[in-house]
């Protein structure tokens, strides 16, 4: 889209975000450099991390367990930088399918993740998918048979989710690598999952 | 911080209170009858750090499983679907 510098008013929330960060920066609290270098760090972060962690999990049935038992624990052994995160991992089987939302904001393991994707964030998602998760499983392109039981997790107070999807079939003797490469952000959320070669 | 009332396996009722603030219950689930599924530990507790307090002593966490069936009397899916929600301890009653 070309610029035409038309004038466009901030928003509420863009006037508070520009408010809050000059005075931080008035007070001395914090400076436009460690500013920026966070929004970076942000920014870097992507989902590969949890890929690499499910892959992880495939491969290693301890740590698997672990990582069920103590999510973050699991993945600071791994050696990532997950500061503050309480993260619960929920293990899809031949009789459960997990998915994950936040319908009072949008509570996302972004420090594992990276940042979310728009649709978590749209009112859509997060009031659907408590309500009727079947129908937007179905949007996803993924239809959960109905002897499988759907597991919706309302991310409402101060644990962060991630789904451990299931390995699929044909995978044997694939590596660390060649695994965490099926996995893509979308079976991390449980509004996909992953495809193998017989898929 | 405030001793877990509630064990994995328990029945309870999230209290129907519609109260002003920062409310970490959603308001779907008020009012309804679910297990617990886990302790996640405790934490300050968000409607009163809202109002600039220290939110302490932490408040047990837990989460709660419930039927999408006993949620949403219309449910299309299955009868075994179910909803898992994070909810603090001042917000159930035992079922």
């Amino acid at each position: 889209m070309t610029d035409k510098g038309k004038y466009q008013p901030l928003s509420y929330f863009q006037l508070m975000e520009v408010s809050l960060r000059e005075l931080l920066v008035e007070k001395g609290i914090l400076s436009e450099e460690e500013i920026a270098q966070e929004v970076e760090t942000m920014r870097q972060r992507g989902y590969q991390r949890g890929s690499r962690v499910v892959a992880r999990a495939w491969l290693d049935e301890s740590f698997k367990k672990k990582l069920l038992a103590n999510g973050t624990q699991a993945c600071e052994e791994l050696g990532l930088e997950i500061p503050a995160l309480k993260l619960v991992v929920v293990e899809n089987t031949a009789e459960v399918h997990n998915a994950i939302v936040c319908t009072l904001c949008s509570c996302y393991p972004r420090v594992l993740l990276g940042i979310p994707p728009e649709w978590y964030k749209s009112r859509n998602y997060r009031s659907r998918m408590v309500r009727e998760p079947r129908a937007v499983l179905k949007e996803f392109g993924l239809n959960v048979p109905q002897k499988i039981q759907v597991r919706v997790h309302d991310s409402s107070a101060d644990m962060r989710y991630m789904v451990l999807p299931m390995r699929p079939a044909g995978t044997e003797g694939w590596s660390e690598e060649r695994l965490a490469a099926l996995v893509n952000r979308d079976c991390l959320l449980g509004v996909a999952v992953p495809k193998g070669p017989n898929d | 911080m405030s001793e877990a009332r509630y064990r994995p396996g328990e029945r309870v009722r999230v209290m129907k209170a519609y109260p002003l603030g920062h409310v970490r219950t959603p308001y779907y689930i008020r009012g309804h009858t679910g297990t617990i599924e886990r302790v996640c530990g405790a934490f300050p507790n968000p409607e009163e750090l809202a109002q600039m307090r220290d939110g302490l002593p932490p408040q047990p966490l837990y989460r709660v499983r419930f039927l999408q069936k006993d949620v949403w009397p219309d449910y299309r899916g299955s009868a075994k679907d179910v909803l898992e929600v994070e909810i603090f301890q001042h917000w159930l009653e035992p079922a």
